[in-house]
């Protein structure tokens, strides 16, 4: 910068050219980089509209109200996959919630910072297990030592309920982990107000803290229940019902989701071929699986931004 | 009716009320819901218990007999006796590899933008709500973009259903954990170390290169492991872009082979393909198989919780 004379000029303080063209190249590259996740939203929606659509398009009717879900005869039964859906989901929600917030409430509010600093990083595991594994739990031990216990072997090798339970068990790390958040969201004052007036850690907890965190609590509800039907692998592996299954409201007996239903279109022997209708059907369902999840999913991420706001 | 003295209520209710100030009488509701809340948590505890116990039981045949060889085995659904999981660890390295190669750039580069450039703006605000999104959607639902993307339209450049449409498909899929993890780092990097070097004249681009990028490294790197292991978990999406399931007789190509003309198979899908099989001794080899992959995940979490703990910077 300095000329051999030692002379300063303004221009000296100029950014070198080569400089300012390194930082709007980067610029560049990172917002390219940004939009490009655009990108991908644009082209999931479009995939899947563009071949639903079609799919709506050219099956008939009748066809999406019969007997079953059996795509290669051309039996697109929608309620069948949707009741699976919601029985799997609801299963599951009865493991999860209770499990799920019990551990919330009392990581938050009972236990020792000591404890606390062990056990969460131990819960995190829990959410790390692969769906695969969770799935080939559901057929090795969940059903043949619970379910079967449960209802006393009225139950299939391959059931709903026992795919619900896993499907439960997945979800428990989620709605610990969003719960707990808006629990120690809750400012400390609140609780001070709530001892200073003579209350007990249980009123606290209850009367105070809980209604103060309800909107993130709701959140993570939500957050689990998008979760659950969603996934995919442990009703694939123990619901059975591979190729289709006929519509049926017992949880004891073999069922298909939305999610497994597509998995099925996509592999093995029930391989469809890269057109007609069965595999036109593989973006229909997945089209209605994308809007559930997405409004589920926009509700709670809402909520959740709601408790950051509020304290 | 007779109006109290306060001589003689006075004393007794003093004395009562000094009773129920320091009286130590035991909180018998808050036992009964601590221990409840105790039990929530120690019942979850104990799944993650009897999942691990299970799965060593049940594959306690092959572990005690024959590890190396089932380490090293290929893939095989007739005969459990000499099934192995050679291929798919082979195959979730290589997709580890393609998802590091295209996802780790691609996010940390997304998160630069949205936490150094973007600010508040309309776009900025736009690409966080889909990033959001894009988190939230089911794995399967990549299953198809992958499908009619990598393995349909880009055909001609991944080679079909080929292991590079598979490591596509699940770098999309982990790309909105990457970028949220990276972003958070970032946001974490105190504003006075980008004015440090802003001060001195350092343009943006080498704020964040000399100034920002290092201080967020550890919480980027915790992101990106986590990403992986995600990643290494996964099947659904997979099963759609031509993970191989059926007989298992393919997958035994070189790695190059499995780049230009596909067979691929990876951890997650080799279990799915082994817990359809049926009989026990294909449980056993399902339950090796799960365990390997539960391992090799928990460790890849510990590693990520590690570095957390061990690089974790207090501002």
């Amino acid at each position: 910068m300095s000329s051999d004379t030692n002379r300063w000029e303004i221009g000296s303080l100029r950014l070198a050219p080569a400089r300012r063209r390194a930082d709007t190249r980067m610029r560049l590259i990172f917002s390219a980089a940004a939009v490009a996740t655009l990108a991908i939203s644009i082209l999931i929606i479009y995939t899947l509209v563009k071949d639903a659509w079609g799919f709506f398009i050219d099956v008939p009717k009748g066809d999406l109200w019969n007997i079953g879900w059996f795509p290669r005869r051309g039996i697109f039964d929608i309620k069948t996959l949707i009741l699976g859906t919601l029985m799997v989901t609801g299963i599951a929600m009865l493991i999860a919630v209770p499990l799920g917030l019990g551990v919330a409430i009392y990581l938050s509010e009972f236990a020792a910072p000591r404890v606390r600093r062990v056990l969460k990083p131990i819960i995190e595991v829990l959410a790390g297990i692969p769906s695969v594994v969770l799935g080939y739990f559901a057929i090795s031990f969940i059903n043949p030592n619970i379910i079967t216990a449960l209802v006393g072997g009225s139950n299939k090798a391959f059931n709903v309920a026992a795919a619900g339970v896993a499907v439960g068990i997945l979800t428990i790390p989620i709605i610990a982990s969003v719960s707990e958040d808006a629990l120690r969201a809750v400012p400390m004052a609140l609780r001070e107000a709530s001892y200073g007036l003579g209350a007990r850690r249980v009123s606290t907890t209850f009367r105070v803290v809980f209604p103060a965190a309800i909107s993130g609590i709701v959140a993570a509800l939500i957050l689990g229940i998008s979760r659950a039907i969603g996934e995919t692998m442990v009703v694939a592996i123990a619901a059975g019902a591979v190729g289709g299954g006929l519509f049926s409201t017992d949880p004891f007996q073999p069922g298909q989701t939305m999610t497994a239903a597509m998995a099925a279109l996509g592999f093995g022997s029930d391989q469809v071929a890269g057109s007609g209708l069965a595999f036109q059907s593989l973006f229909f369902i997945g089209f209605l699986l994308f809007v559930i999840t997405l409004v589920l999913n926009m509700i709670g991420d809402r909520l959740v931004r709601k408790v950051r706001e509020e304290y | 009716m007779s109006i109290a003295t306060p001589d003689r209520f006075g004393a007794q209710s003093a004395a009562s009320l000094t009773e129920r100030l320091t009286g130590a009488r035991r909180d018998v509701r808050g036992r009964i819901v601590e221990w409840i809340l105790l039990s929530a948590l120690g019942l979850s505890l104990l799944i993650l218990v009897a999942l691990v116990v299970n799965l060593v039981d049940r594959a306690w045949p092959v572990l005690d007999g024959r590890l190396g060889d089932f380490l090293s085995s290929g893939l095989d659904a007739s005969n459990a006796a000499e099934a192995g999981v050679w291929q798919a660890i082979r195959g979730t390295l290589t997709l580890a590899i393609i998802v590091a190669i295209v996802a780790f750039p691609l996010g940390i580069a997304c998160a630069i933008y949205l936490e150094e450039y973007a600010g508040q703006s309309r776009i900025a605000r736009l690409i966080r709500i889909n990033v959001r999104n894009l988190a939230g959607v089911p794995s399967i639902v990549y299953g198809i973009l992958g499908l009619t993307i990598f393995v349909k339209f880009a055909g001609g450049l991944t080679g079909g259903r080929t292991v590079i449409a598979g490591g596509l498909t699940l770098a999309t899929l982990v790309l909105p954990v990457v970028i949220i993890t990276a972003s958070e780092a970032l946001r974490a990097v105190p504003q006075s170390i980008r004015e440090g070097a802003l001060g001195v004249g350092a343009t943006k681009w080498e704020a964040v290169r000399s100034h920002v990028l290092p201080s967020a490294a550890p919480g980027i790197l915790t992101g990106t492991v986590l990403a992986l292991s995600r990643a290494a978990g996964e099947a659904a999406p997979l099963l759609l872009v031509g993970g191989i399931t059926g007989l298992l007789r393919t997958g035994n190509q070189s790695i190059w082979q499995q780049i230009t003309e596909g067979g691929f198979t990876s951890m997650p899908v080799a279990i799915f393909s082994y817990a359809r099989q049926t009989g026990a001794d294909f449980q056993a080899v399902t339950g090796a198989a799960s365990l390997i992959l539960l391992v090799l995940v928990i460790i890849i979490n510990g590693l990520a919780i590690w570095l957390r703990n061990r690089f974790e910077s207090r501002w």
